[in-house]
């Protein structure tokens, strides 16, 4: 059947790839899809958006055959047909890229792409195929990857083709890409999208998720907005802008640009000479970092995931040994030893927002007001005597964070586990922020993070900053960093590439500096 | 140590191998599903149990191997039943059936045969005897390897030969076949091989069926070919010395059964204290080679063999995540 849809295209061909027509899931309680009605053209780019948890993932389970809708129908090229496993959404000619990649980190490419659709029991032949197919579909759609290589030494754009590749060599007409972005260059997204627009052009019809506004205006022809469970509208990418589906997505109006006054820089409040970190294997992840934050000023540190970020953040916070010089308000302070740890880093009043909220940031298995106690429970304001904490008086002031800082449900009892990504979040920075820092370290504040919630967490920043804190932000987000930054700084192979001021760069500059070439184009 | 000395004991590695490779290749298919099987030794000791009993009963060799087989299989499932589709803790699982195997053998060996938990002393047909190759008398003129053929290579039951073509077949089925890519897949990443469609319950479920036949073959082995009847406790931790080979081979059929062949020459080394003084021209007390194996155990898995890493999604029960 596959074969069919693939080569004899039927002369009257249905209008729409996928038709859903009242698909409705609940888990329990919730009703995580609502009667979804929403038709996909043929040979189309159909963006999806919505905030997490609005039922985009769980409508795209439905489809590729991970959950069985309670009811509806959906018509694949105009035929009804029925999804029961991943098997039946493949035979349907159905393909998906998810978010976190599921490939076999220590398979070669061509295993991976084998895997599942071998032609026999034995093994030779299906790899000698694909090894064949993988060739034409690399000319065809500028997917070059090395069939032989092992996907742990691929990066990850290189991945996510394979993915891709899989997905072809399935014979998918329709292919679903979950997120596809979020672990890309800019330089790499570009590539992605070209090889979208290559498909689109051989008739695949291809669904977009994403929560970035700028990709679904940029390349899809038409997107539709979830909000929570309900397909809340369908219309012409050229038809609408940014704000109108922001305002759709969240059902108020959203200010995407982050409206902030100049900043007024004061004293140097942490100033690195020559910071070098090396990991548990040895490995130098940071070769010689210098820089210095005023007061009252954000540094954006831009960079893709895995050039020394990470340890800027974890030996600034006390959580890796460092060699090198840091002045703390002009006081030297500890890299190594002594003092070198969280708990000294925050008597000395560094905040510390972690990147990874759920390992470092919280336990997710204890309460919120437990949670808002952790690093700074020796305050004098919890003490209830020489010996005993007082959890009234962490209980209220947690109650009274989670209400500034609009954490919804606003329950201290609560274990972290059970809020969502985006209120886990808004309790970390209630923490953290609250302690009003002379120096805070943030790791992606807004990953994972609804844009609601981005919102009020990017206002909050601002507000920091302007009372007065120096800040020190690493995104991954290169629009993140481009909008909130007072400076940016990139990093690349653990290196600062240079310093730009966000009102004269761009993103292709910077882009460009995160793959570690200069503004010139030259390697560095 | 004469040449002679030497073959006399490789002969004897060799059938001391045969019963740890069954159960490291058993180790080997269901440690590649990703599902953690400290419970081969216990699977080993319900075979040799059923084996022996079934033997002693019948007369037939083959009949006990049958029985054994189905004992290991009826373990391999509980297994299964617990950790794949109840997602239980796999280790807790392996100890638990340990532990009952231990206790049950004995207790339905009383029950039989009423001679201490022992089954009778079979022989015959009842026994796998050893087969003489061809040309293996013939070959003995042959300088060198002609006395390595006729002592090392023939003259073993039937079951060694099987271990060994196991070992071929295993490397064969894991790196040539579609079950093999599977195999290695579903332990290595679960997530990929749902997602192309395919049940990692129905594959992890195979894995432990070939894992019980492997475990079976080798309790079969210990009760009817090395050993003439069932004895309480007769594996001793071979289990356990099986999933050292695993680690030390680092999950690779061709390296497992040059490490079982390692730990087998131990245990046969163990058995001559005089060509061990000769060796180290001290006299070894016989409890401390007895226990030499065991202490080469313990160093292969204090990270001796430097870094050996499991199939990364081993020990995790499979959860579809979305």
């Amino acid at each position: 059947m596959a074969a069919d849809l693939v080569e004899g295209r039927p002369a009257a061909a249905a209008p729409f790839a996928i038709e859903l027509k009242g698909i409705s899931k609940a888990f329990g309680p919730v009703q995580a899809n609502k009667d979804i009605n929403f038709a996909v053209p043929k040979g189309t780019i159909h963006g999806i958006i919505g905030e997490n948890g609005a039922g985009k993932s769980t409508l795209m389970s439905i489809l590729y055959g991970f959950y069985k809708a309670d009811a509806g129908q959906i018509l694949i090229n105009g035929q009804l047909t029925a999804i029961p496993d991943s098997q039946a959404a493949i035979r349907a000619g159905i393909g998906m890229v998810f978010q976190h990649f599921k490939l076999v980190q220590n398979f070669s490419v061509l295993e991976n792409v084998v895997l599942g659709a071998e032609d026999g029991a034995l093994l030779g032949p299906s790899l000698r195929k694909a090894r064949a197919e993988l060739q034409r579909l690399s000319r065809e759609y500028e997917l070059d990857v090395d069939p032989d290589a092992l996907i742990e030494d691929l990066s990850v754009g290189h991945q996510q083709r394979v993915e891709i590749l899989k997905a072809l060599y399935r014979q998918a007409d329709i292919l679903i890409l979950d997120e596809p972005t979020g672990v890309l260059t800019p330089a790499e997204a570009d590539h992605l999208f070209r090889i979208l627009h290559g498909l689109k052009a051989q008739g695949k019809t291809i669904i977009l998720i994403t929560h970035k506004l700028r990709e679904i205006m940029e390349a899809t022809d038409h997107v539709s907005v979830m909000r929570r469970g309900t397909m809340v509208a369908t219309v012409k990418t050229a038809e609408t802008g940014p704000e109108a589906l922001a305002e759709l997505m969240v059902g108020r109006k959203v200010l995407l640009e982050v409206e902030k006054p100049p900043a007024r820089p004061g004293e140097v409040v942490l100033d690195l000479q020559d910071l070098r970190v090396k990991d548990e294997h040895g490995v130098e992840r940071l070769k010689g970092v210098s820089l210095q934050i005023r007061a009252g000023e954000i540094l954006g540190i831009a960079g893709v995931a895995g050039n020394g970020q990470s340890e800027l953040l974890a030996a600034l916070g006390g959580m890796m040994k460092a060699t090198g010089t840091a002045l703390l308000n002009g006081a030297p302070l500890p890299l190594s030893g002594r003092g070198a740890d969280g708990q000294s880093r925050r008597h000395a009043g560094i905040a510390h927002v972690p990147e990874d909220r759920q390992h470092y940031g919280l336990i997710l298995d204890f309460t919120a007001w437990e949670n808002v106690a952790f690093g700074y429970a020796d305050d004098p304001k919890y003490q209830a005597n020489a010996l005993f904490l007082s959890n009234e008086a962490l209980r209220a002031d947690t109650a009274r964070k989670m209400e500034t800082f609009d954490v919804r449900p606003p329950d201290p009892w609560l274990a972290a586990k059970n809020f969502s990504g985006g209120n886990q979040q808004k309790l970390v920075v209630a923490r953290e922020f609250e302690q009003n820092p002379k120096l805070l370290l943030v790791g992606q504040p807004t990953r994972g993070v609804d844009i609601g919630a981005i919102e009020f967490i990017h206002n909050q920043l601002i507000a920091l900053r302007d009372a007065g804190a120096a800040i020190l932000l690493v995104s991954v987000e290169l629009d993140e960093i481009m909008s909130l930054s007072d400076r940016i700084a990139v990093m690349f192979d653990g290196r600062i590439m240079g310093t730009r001021d966000p009102a004269t760069t761009d993103e292709r500059e910077l882009g460009l500096m995160m793959a570690g070439m200069t503004a010139k184009g030259e390697a560095a | 140590m004469d040449y002679n000395t030497l073959l006399q004991i490789l002969d004897t590695a060799v059938r001391f191998a045969t019963p740890l490779l069954f159960a490291c290749l058993a180790g080997l298919y269901s440690e590649r599903s990703g599902v953690f099987d400290i419970g081969l030794e216990g699977k080993m000791l319900i075979a040799a149990m059923c084996a022996g009993a079934v033997a002693a009963l019948s007369g037939s060799a083959w009949l006990g191997l049958l029985a054994g087989i189905g004992g290991a299989l009826v373990f391999a499932l509980i297994h299964g039943v617990t950790s794949i589709t109840f997602r239980g803790n796999q280790l807790i699982s392996g100890v638990a059936l340990n532990f009952l195997a231990s206790g049950l053998t004995v207790l339905v060996a009383q029950r039989l045969f009423q001679q201490g938990g022992r089954t009778p002393p079979i022989s015959g047909e009842a026994r796998f005897n050893p087969i003489t190759l061809p040309f293996a008398e013939e070959a003995r003129q042959i300088p060198l390897i002609g006395p390595f053929y006729a002592e090392v290579i023939s003259g073993h039951a039937i079951l060694v030969y099987l271990a060994f073509a196991s070992v071929a077949l295993t490397w064969w089925a894991l790196y040539r076949t579609r079950f093999g890519l599977r195999l290695r897949a579903v332990g290595e990443n679960p997530a990929a091989v749902d997602t192309a469609g395919i049940s990692v319950t129905r594959l992890r479920f195979t894995a432990l069926l070939i894992t019980g036949v492997l475990c079976g073959l080798a309790g079969a082995y210990m009760a009817t070919a090395l050993q003439a009847g069932f004895g309480k406790e007769m594996t001793a931790g071979r289990g356990y010395i099986a999933l050292a080979a695993l680690i030390f081979a680092k999950w690779r059929p061709i390296a497992a059964m040059w490490a079982c062949l390692l730990f087998g020459f131990f245990q046969a080394l163990a058995l001559r204290p005089d060509v061990v003084e000769w060796m180290v021209r001290v006299k070894v007390p016989v409890p401390f080679l007895d226990a030499l194996p065991y202490m080469l155990t313990v160093f292969v898995l204090a990270g001796f063999v430097g870094k050996a890493i499991p199939p990364r999604a081993g020990g995790e029960p499979y959860v579809k995540e979305r």
